[in-house]
């Protein structure tokens, strides 16, 4: 527990965070590479095809991990928020604004593909549906993070209001997730369940479940890399990151 | 694998255009997510830089 500790505090201190970040996302990127490539031929090419929907389901292997990583990406920003706002601090305020691109681009995937995946399927690519219309909420917010940050000249006050729009568009999350229960949905819904059987045979489950482990770290390094530029610009004078980059 | 050529692999019984078009626009989202940290870190790496040059050049005048 006190290890925990440490190592919780370690996290808001820039030089340790600088290190220790720059150190993960040496293993990360190979990492993720390789799971990415070994999901994506797994599913495009060595999975069986589905018995209604033909091939055109193999989206399913980057459309529903882009879709979980990008809800669950939520949950990080709006977390870095709370503790922005409650704590003051400025890591995870760097947290917070690493986190928005990421999650809006996975969320823009998520809707592309399944726009494309709409068209063989329900003959449209775009309906105004509850899943989808609140996953393109969903981007909004992302987007309105970034935009709604850089509209301040004081980068406090914008920290602060962007934590604020973060929380408030937190109720947005359960509705996405309920919205294939609650209203008549053309979105078909889940296939994973964490409780009870998955609705998913083994032979194409498996590459699914690789595909999200891969995405999930895509999002981790995309946030720290995100984390390391932003560092490396507040502390640009600062003394312990000129001897760490030892650019003399 | 499931397909019997590459060919089969890539009409997938008239899916494929949809399957490749969203793994093509997938890949470009990937590396974007990777790319443009790394870019703007390295922008940031060079300013650095050239800041420390000139501090350096400053000192010795």
């Amino acid at each position: 527990m006190r290890g925990m500790w440490a190592f919780i505090h370690k996290l808001g201190s820039p030089p340790w965070f600088f290190g220790f970040s720059g150190t993960l996302v040496r293993w990360l990127l190979p990492v993720t590479v390789l799971l990415l490539a070994v999901g994506a031929y797994w599913g495009l090419l060595v999975a069986p095809p589905d018995f209604r929907q033909g091939n055109s389901y193999r989206i399913i292997y980057i459309h529903v991990p882009a879709a979980v990583v990008a809800l669950a990406g939520y949950y990080v920003m709006a977390i870095a928020g709370a503790i922005s706002l409650i704590w003051r601090i400025k890591m995870a305020d760097v947290a917070m604004r690493a986190a928005a691109p990421v999650g809006a681009v996975l969320t823009a995937v998520a809707l592309v593909t399944g726009a494309i995946w709409g068209k063989p399927t329900w003959g449209a690519w775009w309906v105004w549906d509850a899943r989808i219309t609140s996953m393109l909420i969903l981007l909004f917010l992302y987007l309105g993070v970034v935009a709604l940050f850089e509209a301040y000249e004081n980068k406090t006050a914008a920290a602060k209001a962007c934590a604020v729009l973060t929380l408030v568009g937190t109720v947005n999350i359960p509705i996405i997730y309920k919205s294939v229960d609650w209203w008549y949905s053309l979105h078909q819904p889940a296939s994973l369940k964490f409780t009870g059987e998955s609705a998913i045979d083994a032979s194409m489950l498996y590459p699914l479940l690789v595909m999200i482990g891969a995405f999930y770290l895509l999002f981790a390094m995309s946030m720290l890399l995100n984390m390391r530029a932003e560092l490396l610009w507040q502390h640009r004078n600062a003394h312990w990151l000129r001897q760490r980059l030892d650019v003399s | 694998m499931y397909f019997e050529s590459l060919a089969a692999a890539w009409h997938m019984d008239g899916h494929g255009g949809y399957v490749w078009m969203a793994y093509a626009l997938t890949t470009m989202a990937v590396v974007l997510m990777v790319w443009l940290p790394l870019a703007r870190f390295r922008r940031h790496l060079r300013w650095v830089s050239a800041h420390q040059l000139r501090q350096a050049g400053d000192s010795q005048l």
